[in-house]
């Protein structure tokens, strides 16, 4: 079965500046409100500085093409009077890399063969965070896109509602007002929707986290290896010093079988030794100002725990508020049919 | 205009003679055949009813219709007049219902019949009345679609001068429309149900003898027919073509042009509704899923675990209200929507048969003028009949037009208060499972605040 979308007409009329030296555009356009969404995202990427918040689609169009930068971006310029090809010119300029490098995981390059227990068990929660986090995201776009089309369509309610007013005596009068509410319900959905980026704002950075905690986890066990292998090499070194071996090695156990090395080789090797152990040292200094401690991981992901907690709260609170407009609107059309 | 045989009522001009539809503020001896008797109540305010301020003829069940401008008391009669039928009424709409309305029909209880040759649905059909054309006070038969399509037919055919409602669609794609479906066989009756009472709140039709046979017969005997036409059915009917019509007055004017009008914004409330529809499956399908993500991400997590799902179920109660919203909507307005644009064709034919019958009056009477020039040959009787059942059509055509209105000003306000009803409790459900959310999610908080303080 065909999907189908709501989609929203686009009028312009350029300025006489805009035409040189491009096609003639049409008048009009039509464009679904995730048109909209990229457009808007590539201008928040491209013009960091100069894009708002959100606000009602119209809006967005009004101040951006009246803005004097931005109503000269070609991009813009395309997806007003280009029905085809403007998406993936959008897409061309790059973007969304842009975009998604904060977003974008972790690619798993681990260097350790044995990884432990509470490094895999670390690593599959920020997995799964990541995946949750983003399936959520993408699925909130798209309820969002839908919610709109139906706001936006009982607008049409209010226009046939003030057509027929005009055929009728008695009910009239109520038709009339009945559709006003129903122009102000359609119209609604702008705020509603703006109050809620908050929340997909929060969701974002519920996503950096996942990919800041990866890091964390990442530099932790780094961190732990780099301290075990200049452990390693420090004992090794104590070794060859004292000619004793400690513990089984395989080089231990050769040279009792084949007799010892020459004291300039082991001297030499020594030297080696001892220029990697203070490269280890070095290191280990920087990995460990770069680490947290396993104990501020964990207090880190309570802070995060309660951070999400609070954003459900304030998305339900959103959703109740949203509610109540809702049953405002509908009560005061109600009000306006038993008038009729 | 009495039901059955018409008896010619003589040359009298129209102006002088009442029509038992008009209003009128003196009793009508009844008929040479004895039916339909007009009580017509010598103050307005009793059994009469009009719409606030404006002049609105309305029409009582036993055939009265009085142009008021009485106060607002009047209104919550006419509501009672009307046809809602699950509407609380209050003591004074029951007091004026019972005192002037004498025959209550209802459709429900609707059964399958499976027989070798076919399965079809029947629907109980129960009368209760105190006329005297009918033997006795209660009845209680089961009819099928057919048998309405039946009575229908012959309302038409006998009643040709008066505006017949219309009956839910009679054809249904097999394939496409599930004909023995709760939902369908519900919304069928609901149809049939308005159809039958209208017709008789009618102070015309519900006293046709097809109706009555309708009511109380065992049988329907459709294919002899009951030989009752009215001669002025027949005649109308026999309206020769070819006259046309040269003037038609303003007001037939007006209502061809409001009819057509209102069948368009009709078309388009049906095509909005329908869209409404499409775009909030749309908006389920996605928000389903959206409430998945919050399941599934609740899985892998310990202290957000209960939060999480707590949204994930929130989200489905929200689902089940918008399935609740969008049902009632495909339920209850796009049928009516449909009945009304059913009712506005039917209303248009007779419409037009008006003017046929205007066409014919004047053609003969044009050439009989002549013919008197010429040869001082008198008028015809015929003539004159034709004049007569003008007047009568005109008069019928006015009075149920009237009717019309206000019954339709009635279907509508029920209609979209229904509607506007019906998604203030959608919002109102979705309110309360957000707030009970809440604060459990508030209480959650506090917990883990406190589990971690303690550390």
């Amino acid at each position: 079965m065909q999907e189908t979308f709501t989609v929203y007409l686009v009028e312009t009329r350029p300025m006489e500046a805009l035409c040189e030296g491009r096609p003639p555009a049409p008048d009009s356009l039509w464009r679904r409100y995730s048109d909209f969404e990229v457009l808007r995202s590539y201008l928040l990427v491209t013009y960091p500085a100069l894009v708002r918040r959100r606000v009602g689609l119209e809006n967005f169009l009004q101040r951006v093409t009246s803005h004097p930068v931005l109503s000269d971006d070609n991009i813009l310029y395309r997806f007003l009077t280009e029905e085809h090809g403007w998406r993936e010119a959008a897409y061309e300029t790059g973007f969304q890399d842009k975009a998604d490098s904060r977003l974008r995981a972790l690619s798993a390059t681990f260097r350790v063969r044995n990884p432990d227990k509470r490094f895999v068990e670390m690593k599959h929660y920020s997995d799964d965070l990541q995946t949750h986090t983003t399936q959520l995201l993408r699925t909130r776009a798209r309820v969002t896109d839908r919610l709109y089309g139906v706001y936006k369509v009982h607008g049409n309610y209010g226009r046939v509602f003030s057509e027929w007013s005009v055929l009728e005596k008695q009910m009239g009068d109520g038709l009339q007002s009945a559709g006003h509410h129903m122009d102000a319900y359609a119209a609604s959905i702008d705020d509603i929707l703006e109050e809620a980026e908050h929340y997909g704002d929060q969701l974002k950075e519920y996503l950096f986290y996942a990919e800041a905690l990866r890091k964390h986890e990442l530099s932790q066990y780094e961190l732990e290896v780099s301290s075990q292998d200049l452990a390693s090499k420090q004992q090794q070194r104590e070794e060859l010093a004292t000619g004793s071996v400690r513990s089984f090695s395989l080089k231990g156990m050769s040279s009792k079988l084949f007799g010892q090395e020459a004291p300039e080789q082991r001297e030499a090797r020594l030297h080696l030794l001892e220029e990697d152990i203070a490269h280890g040292q070095e290191a280990l200094e920087e990995r460990r100002a770069q680490c947290r401690a396993w104990v501020d991981i964990q207090r880190f992901r309570q802070q995060k725990d309660r951070d999400i907690r609070e954003a459900l709260i304030g998305y339900a609170l959103m959703q109740i508020n949203m509610c109540k407009k809702g049953v405002q609107m509908w009560s005061n059309t109600k009000e306006c049919f038993l008038k009729m | 205009m009495s039901v059955g045989a018409a008896a010619p009522r003589g040359l009298q001009p129209v102006t002088e003679a009442t029509h038992p539809l008009s209003a009128a503020q003196e009793t009508l001896s009844p008929a040479p055949d004895g039916t339909a008797i007009c009580h017509i109540p010598s103050n307005n305010n009793g059994s009469g009813g009009g719409g606030g301020g404006d002049k609105e003829a309305t029409a009582l069940t036993n055939g009265t219709p009085v142009e008021t401008s009485s106060p607002a008391s009047a209104s919550s009669l006419l509501n009672r007049l009307q046809l809602d039928d699950d509407q609380d009424a209050d003591a004074l709409d029951l007091y004026a219902s019972t005192e002037t309305r004498d025959l209550f029909v209802t459709v429900d209880d609707p059964k399958k019949h499976v027989s070798t040759m076919e399965t079809y649905i029947t629907y109980r059909v129960s009368t209760k009345t105190t006329r005297i054309e009918f033997q006795l006070p209660e009845y209680s038969l089961r009819r099928r679609y057919q048998d309405f399509d039946w009575l229908r037919m012959k309302l038409e055919d006998s009643q040709p001068t008066h505006l017949i409602p219309p009956l839910p669609e009679k054809f249904v794609m097999k394939g496409v429309v599930d004909r023995f479906s709760e939902e369908f066989v519900e919304t069928r009756m609901k149809a049939l149900d308005k159809f039958l009472k209208r017709v008789a709140d009618h102070p015309v039709l519900s006293f046709n003898p097809h109706l009555n046979a309708f009511l109380t017969a065992k049988d329907l005997n459709k294919r002899q027919g009951l030989a009752l036409l009215t001669k002025v059915g027949e005649s109308v009917k026999q309206a020769a073509g070819g006259y046309k019509l040269r003037g038609r007055p303003a007001e037939y004017s007006a209502m061809g042009e409001y009819l057509d009008t209102f069948n368009q914004k009709l078309g388009t409330l049906d095509r909005i509704a329908q869209r409404i529809l499409k775009e909030q499956t749309e908006y389920l399908v996605e928000l389903r899923e959206y409430g998945s993500v919050y399941a599934g991400w609740a899985g892998s997590e310990d202290s957000l675990r209960q939060p999480l799902e707590g949204v994930a179920g929130c989200v489905s109660t929200c689902c089940g209200a918008m399935e609740d919203l969008s049902e009632n909507m495909s339920q209850d307005l796009l049928p009516v929507l449909r009945e009304y644009v059913l009712y506005i064709e039917s209303m248009k034919n007779v419409l037009k048969k008006r003017d046929q019958s205007q066409a014919e009056y004047e053609g003969r009477l044009e050439a009989a003028v002549i013919r008197k020039q010429e040869d001082k040959t008198p008028v015809p009787v015929e003539v004159e009949k034709c004049q007569d059942r003008l007047e009568c059509f005109n008069a019928d055509l006015k009075a149920d037009w009237e009717r019309w209105q206000s019954n339709k000003r009635q279907d509508f306000k029920q209609l979209l208060t229904s509607m506007a009803d019906k998604n203030v409790n959608y919002y109102e459900k979705c309110q309360s499972a957000w707030e009970s959310l809440v604060s459990m999610l508030q209480d959650d908080q506090a917990e883990n605040t406190n589990e971690t303080n303690c550390d």
